[in-house]
């Protein structure tokens, strides 16, 4: 060692520690900024992310609720079916990641490896279907159609399926208690999509990615009440997925059940005679077309007078709900879906819209005697009415003289109404309209035309009442292309097209009074009818149809009464409405509808009935029968399917005789009949979820009747019979392509 | 080195028995920098905690014991502690002595290592097994030894008077003296390793006063190399994977990009005060690879917070702040060199390990002095404690 003095340290040597400390602390600074910058400044998102690591959800899906018709008759429940699932992360483990296992499970259940292996494959932007959509935390159901002795293989010999379970699971099923169906009704079930949960996430019911969503009628319309809410253990997990600890558990809620107004069998009565009734008209030749009538759809609504509650509603053609179970072949979708299908899986009763016909002439009538005709007044019933050299003709050009607007309704005597349609227009200014009082217009939406009659079924069209407003606006959608057809073009298409170009916009007289009798462009649906029949039936008041009729928690303790609510009341005072209620009560007696009703107990039960056929540009006729009684309404209609009372009588006739239990000759047996008074109460759960449902028999109690018995549906089109639900002579009506029947 | 240590400590204490010489006015406990001291104590303390937290319920390396981590991390610091004190006893300078054998021995260690001695983990062949589950990094005490050999060789001829700085002949020999270990730790291939004492070599000649031309020659040499070391695939693919996914952290997060990826979710999911000791999701997940060792900073981040993990950035500046003091105020350019040669090590190893967690330097497998799990790690980083205080201690020296 040397005694070098202290200041023997060069400059140069201090300058350096001094660069080097620097540097060391704007090391650390830099690590300092780092950190706040991870923690503090973006810490939230990293907590997120932390949080997405390590909790994983296992979901086991709510027991969705029944939907029972009004006597406690499960129509869709569940059926306990042995699901063979296979856990992903179980599979994973294993060292060729699941791969002989799962070809071994093919082996045993029979299927092919490939697709057994697509099934459980994850999905992602590369992956093409079948893959899993689902959690892969979540068991991939393979299949739920195993066989108990498949699933004992698999449960017996579990170490040579690690990570397969097969289990009993609840499983959709629609029953079709006693025949019925009611598929559009009751509507069916699909997986959820990405897009769905992503908007129900901050809703009040989030969905889950294992729930399956109702796609339309009861199961759409009361979904979040039935699918309950689905039981999800959180597990905290490591990074191999190892569970380490749980985490916030919810347990699951069954979902409710659903009580409808439906009655199984009187459901099953009216598809039975719907379907009939479209065959039988399918053997009848069209004097118009002279083909046998197409019958290509139709629909029924049984509907309680009081209260609007649906009791039965059929649409035809139908299909299996059970189709849509454990998701649907691509083959099923594409038959219930496809241009030949003719749309099954629409519910025509609130989907398909056609012009009403004669049963509009209670709408007619009442605008009449609101405009200040008086109803007991002589009109005119020629065999025909002539404006401005244009011959509108009654049906059948039949002449019954000088009647009133209730002899007027039970004939359907159309020049009545041509006459009364044509006044009015003439007194709104005609082609000049000055203030239009408008009052078959005005009186059309009172009764709650053009707009949803607010059913508790998704999906229901408003129809349409070609008002004023509505022609203008169709006119400026459409003038394009009219004009330069009608420029073109010199047929008869093309003369309809000039003459629309040119004046479409205005109200025309023949509009108007094509209009009077529920032809040309109004368009109705058959729940809106049994809506306005209903309201006539009970004085008035238009109800809200309703089919769902409580909504019962699983253990029966919480039960919320769907009470019947009403949009309207119709704009006629109390004597009109008798006034028209008899009028409709010699429809079914002496009427266009008395010789469907022949021997029926009018005392007893006193029956009320219109008919109607209406004509669609290019098709056969519409086909429509509204009736009441005093607790009940039924409204029919079929797409080319004939006159009023002769393709839908029958069939109506025989839903009131199951109904009341009458039978051909008009006696009435209490024993048989299905309802003679709507029912009240509901169905009582007991707490462990079981239903007290009354027995059904199978096959129903059958309606007596039959086609054979009554006047032969021949002579309806024979000019003995009386029918006289008139169209107006085709020639003259300005018609419109695009009519539409549904 | 205690044995060596023992035997001098007799020969230097010759007239006074112990405790007279450790309570005397001049005792080297009263000379020590006890703020060091306490801050290294308290990295050791905070990175015991974290080692338990990190290894648990780690059953498939603690051997279904939860404590195996916790107790040997306990040992280790207390061998750390004594090996320090051992330092302080032998003093730095007695150690100049001793130098060329304790650098033999290390380069024997590191070529050791490369013969079917060495065992490889995650890729790099840097260990020694030794049976019972204990393992030494040679690595770690080259650190040392390379110091101590650098500042033997450079300060030689200034302390002696001889000359003002290094000459060109021993800055030759003293790189020449740096190079060899380096290269053997090069074919480790232990990257992280090599980097550390580049950096040191650097700061050696730094402290020495050796001419410019040296460091900007080397810090030259250091680029090419880098280049070279890149161009000619030296790196394997692993190392070349951990660069790709620091330049782009979203890179397969799954794969290369995993560790940063959970490191510094890890992290920020702590928040200004953290999750809680034992309670950070991610540390109990064991999302997180080598936690315990080269990832502990994660523990601290997730479970400390902001609060927890800024005290240990700011117990290591504490540290080296005293360092720094020690480096500038001693008299001889030795303890000058070897104060700047540890302080750069401690610098650097710090900013690479915790930078890398917070995704802000490449993964490389070094261990963050005092904190992390490692014997080696430990042991050389409380002998350089011992060194520090050893230079503190014996600043007047004519004692």
């Amino acid at each position: 060692m040397s005694n070098l003095p202290e200041t023997g340290r060069t400059s140069r040597i201090t300058i350096r520690l001094v660069v080097i400390q620097i540097l060391v602390f704007s090391l650390l600074l830099t690590l300092g900024g780092r950190l706040w910058y991870l923690q503090i400044r973006n810490g939230d998102q990293y907590t997120a992310e932390a949080a997405d690591n390590h909790i994983q959800q296992v979901v086991a899906p709510a027991t969705r609720g029944s939907i029972l018709d009004a006597r406690g008759v499960p129509l869709a429940d569940n059926e306990t079916r042995l699901v063979v699932s296979a856990s992903r992360t179980d599979l994973m483990k294993i060292k060729d990641r699941g791969k002989t296992v799962l070809a071994r499970l093919a082996g045993v259940l029979g299927l092919k490896p490939e697709d057994v292996a697509a099934k459980v494959r994850l999905c992602d932007a590369k992956t093409p279907k079948p893959c899993w959509a689902g959690s892969p935390y979540q068991p991939i159901p393979i299949t739920d159609e195993a066989t108990t002795q498949q699933a004992l293989q698999i449960r017996e010999r579990q170490e040579d399926f690690p990570g397969i379970t097969a289990e009993p699971t609840a499983v959709r099923r629609y029953a079709g208690p006693g025949g019925s169906n009611t598929a559009q009704v009751l509507g069916y079930l699909s997986p959820v999509s990405d897009e769905e949960i992503a908007k129900a996430k901050n809703g009040r019911s989030p969905l889950l990615r294992s729930d399956q969503v109702g796609r339309s009628g009861i199961e759409r319309q009361y979904d979040t009440e039935l699918r309950g809410k689905a039981g999800v253990t959180r597990y905290e997990v490591d990074n191999l997925g190892r569970v380490i600890g749980k985490a916030k558990s919810d347990k699951a809620v069954p979902g409710a059940a659903v009580v409808t107004s439906i009655d199984a069998r009187v459901q099953a009565i009216a598809e039975r005679e719907l379907d009939q009734a479209m065959k039988d008209a399918r053997k009848e030749i069209d004097r118009n077309t002279g083909v046998p009538y197409k019958a290509d759809a139709g629909a029924v609504v049984v509907m309680e007078s009081k209260t609007g509650r649906v009791v039965a509603m059929a649409s035809n053609p139908t299909y299996d709900p059970n189709a849509w179970v454990g998701g649907i072949s691509g083959k099923d979708y594409k038959e219930l879906t496809g241009k030949d299908s003719n749309y099954p899986l629409l519910n025509r009763a609130i989907q398909g819209q056609a012009a009403p016909g004669s049963i509009f002439k209670v709408i007619t009538t009442t605008a009449a005697v609101n405009a200040g005709y008086a109803f007991d007044d002589g009109y005119n019933c020629s065999s025909s009415y002539n404006i401005g050299g244009q011959v509108f003709k009654n049906f059948e050009s039949q002449s019954h003289g000088s009647i009133n607007l209730g002899r007027a309704l039970e004939v359907s005597c159309d020049t009545v109404f041509y006459d009364l349609a044509y006044r009015q227009w003439q007194k709104d200014g005609g082609n000049k309209p000055k203030n239009p009082a408008d009052w078959f217009y005005k009186t059309a939406h009172q009764f709650g035309l053009a707009k949803e009659t607010g059913i508790d079924l998704p999906n229901e069209v408003r129809g349409r009442v070609p008002d004023r407003e509505w022609k203008k606006k169709y006119w400026e959608a459409n003038k394009d292309t009219w004009c330069k057809q009608g420029d073109k073009d010199d047929s008869y298409a093309g003369k309809i097209a000039k003459e629309n170009c040119e004046s479409g916009m205005r109200m025309r007289a023949g509009d108007s009074v094509n209009y009077s009798i529920g032809q040309g462009d109004t368009l109705v649906t058959p729940i809106q009818m049994a809506t306005i029949y209903a309201a006539i039936s009970n004085g008035g008041t238009l109800y809200n149809p309703t089919v769902g009729k409580a909504v019962i928690s699983s253990d029966g303790k919480e039960i919320r009464e769907i009470k019947p609510t009403s949009h309207g009341r119709l704009p006629f005072k109390g004597r009109t409405r008798d006034q028209i209620d008899a009028a409709l009560a010699g429809v079914a007696t002496r009427g266009t509808a008395a010789w469907r009703f022949q021997g029926w107990p009018q005392n007893e039960i006193p029956m009320h009935a219109k008919t109607g056929t209406a004509e669609v540009y290019g098709k056969q006729t519409t086909s429509w029968f509204a009736t009441y009684t005093a607790d009940y309404t039924i409204v029919m209609t079929i797409s080319q399917g004939g006159t009023g009372s002769g393709a839908s009588g029958p069939a109506v006739r025989k839903i009131y005789n199951g109904l009341y239990g009458v039978d051909d000759k008009g006696k009435i047996d209490e024993k048989k009949a299905l309802l003679p008074h709507p029912q009240t109460g509901l169905p009582k759960i007991e707490k462990d979820g079981t239903i007290e449902a009354q027995p059904i028999a199978s096959p129903p109690p059958s309606p007596s009747g039959s086609a054979s018995d009554s006047p032969s549906a021949s002579a309806s089109d024979g000019s003995s019979a009386p029918p006289s639900d008139g169209p107006p002579s085709p020639e003259q009506s300005p018609s419109r392509k695009e009519d539409e029947d549904r | 080195m205690s044995t060596a240590g023992g035997y001098r400590v007799r020969r230097f204490t010759p007239e006074r028995g112990t405790w007279s010489r450790l309570t005397a006015r001049d005792s080297v406990l009263r000379r020590l920098d006890w703020v060091m001291l306490l801050a290294a104590l308290a990295l050791s303390a905070i990175g015991t905690l974290l080692v338990y937290s990190a290894t648990r319920n780690r059953t498939e390396l603690n051997q279904g014991d939860p404590y195996y981590f916790l107790l040997r991390n306990i040992l280790n610091t207390g061998i750390g502690l004594a090996l320090a004190l051992g330092a302080v006893w032998v003093g730095h300078r007695a150690l100049r002595g001793a130098v060329p054998i304790l650098y033999g021995i290390s380069v024997l260690f590191v070529l050791a290592v490369l013969t079917p001695l060495g065992a490889t983990i995650n890729g790099a062949r840097s260990w020694i097994q030794l049976g019972g589950g204990f393992s030494i990094q040679p690595s770690e005490f080259t650190k040392i030894t390379i110091i101590l050999g650098m500042a033997m060789l450079l300060a030689g001829k200034v302390d002696a008077g001889d000359r003002r700085q290094p000459d060109h002949r021993t800055v030759m020999e003293a790189l020449g003296l740096a190079a060899l270990p380096i290269v053997i730790i090069l074919l480790m291939p232990d990257l992280g390793s090599v980097m550390v004492l580049v950096i040191i070599v650097l700061a050696a000649l730094l402290a020495s006063g050796a001419s410019n031309r040296w460091i900007v020659g080397l810090v030259g040499t250091g680029v090419i190399g880098c280049v070279l070391v890149w161009q000619l695939g030296v790196l394997d693919e692993y190392q070349i994977n951990r660069f790709a996914a620091f330049a782009n952290p979203a890179l397969d997060p799954a794969g290369v990009g995993y560790n940063t990826n959970q490191a510094r979710i890890a992290i920020g999911s702590g928040g200004l005060t953290g999750s809680g000791l034992f309670h950070g999701s991610q540390t109990t997940g064991q999302f997180v690879p080598e936690q315990q060792t080269d990832f502990i900073f994660t523990v601290a981040g997730e479970e400390l917070g902001f609060v927890g993990a800024g005290a240990i950035i700011f117990l290591l500046g504490v540290v080296l702040w005293r360092a720094c003091r020690i480096a500038r105020e001693t008299t001889e350019l030795y303890g000058t060199i070897v104060a700047a040669g540890i302080i750069s090590w401690f610098a650097f190893q710090s900013f690479e390990n915790i930078g890398m967690t917070l995704g802000i330097m490449p993964v490389t497998g070094l261990p963050l002095p005092f904190v992390s799990y490692g014997g080696s790690s430990m042991f050389a980083a409380w002998i350089a404690v011992g060194l520090l205080q050893s230079i503190k201690a014996q600043r007047p020296m004519s004692a």
